[in-house]
């Protein structure tokens, strides 16, 4: 049997969605395809799978991603689906415990690479609010009124890029101590 | 040799492609060697991989069987870094034991 789920969880909160999912896998519902905020879910034995997520460095059909998918694959990961840059991944529990990265420098890397992304989105919606009001003011075309979403959008990606920094500074700060 | 400490996980990289091995092989040496300790996840390791041949630490093994798995091994500079590494370990370690030990290691 299979069940979707439609949930708004932005790309800062990742650790969130993985959690989540991996909350649904140990109750027997694990993720077998995604969408943009779809999840699509098939029935297995409680905590057969483990999920995890990843924004991939390059796009999934780059040959970099293609050859990066299958050393995953070589080590028992599978392949779910791919949302834009985001990977979804699942594993079976019985090979161990389940995480793309194992070390600070890694999840590091990866959080910055989240953050650069969210930026260039928050800082490409700050442009097209700013140019939309710009417009609306010198014509009063109601439709550039749409550049108060934009400006919405980028205040929301910008507390996202503050959350992030704050994972990434937390990150940091265990750094100085340990490995 | 090194500049500074390398993580574990490249410590352990190095270590295990003192014989040529795929990814796979060095996740389940790493874990191996450490007892179950160091557990090297996809991701982390194929980073490291990655960045180690950009080094010129490792090296692809050539395999004339194209569509098969990757494999490493360690190269000559690769080698030196381990050993500087593996010395300055051992210094941290005699210290250790110096200190909390005592010199001749009774106390």
């Amino acid at each position: 049997m299979r069940k979707t789920v439609h949930k708004v969880i932005w790309g800062w909160d990742f650790d969130k969605e993985e959690a989540w999912l991996n909350e649904m896998a140990a109750k027997g519902l694990s993720l077998i395809s995604v969408g943009l905020f779809r999840y699509d879910f098939e029935e297995t034995d409680p905590g057969e799978y483990q999920i995890a997520l990843e924004l991939l460095a390059h796009g999934p059909n780059h040959p970099e991603s293609e050859q990066y998918f299958k050393f995953l694959e070589e080590t028992g990961v599978e392949q779910i689906g791919t949302v834009f840059r985001w990977a979804y991944y699942r594993r079976k529990t019985a090979d161990g415990p389940f995480e793309v990265f194992s070390d600070k420098e890694s999840r590091m890397k990866h959080l910055i690479r989240i953050l650069w992304l969210v930026a260039l989105v928050a800082g490409g919606n700050f442009y097209a609010g700013v140019y939309n009001l710009w417009i609306f003011h010198l014509w009063h075309n109601p439709i550039s009124l749409l550049g108060i979403f934009s400006l919405v959008l980028c205040a929301l990606c910008c507390w996202g890029i503050w959350k992030l920094w704050k994972k990434i500074k937390t990150l940091k700060d265990e750094g100085q101590i340990y490995e | 040799m090194t500049e500074s400490a390398l993580t574990e996980a490249v410590y352990y990289i190095l270590l295990s492609l003192l014989t040529p091995m795929h990814g796979y092989g060095i996740m389940q040496n790493a874990e191996t060697l450490s007892g179950g300790r160091v557990r090297l996840a996809a991701g982390t390791l194929y980073g490291a991989l990655s960045t180690l041949v950009a080094k010129g630490w490792i090296e692809n093994v050539p395999d004339g069987d194209a569509g098969r798995q990757k494999k490493y091994r360690i190269t000559r500079l690769g080698r030196e870094v381990l050993e500087g590494e593996w010395q300055r370990l051992g210094e941290l370690y005699e210290n250790g034991r110096k200190l909390l030990k005592g010199e001749d290691g009774t106390l």
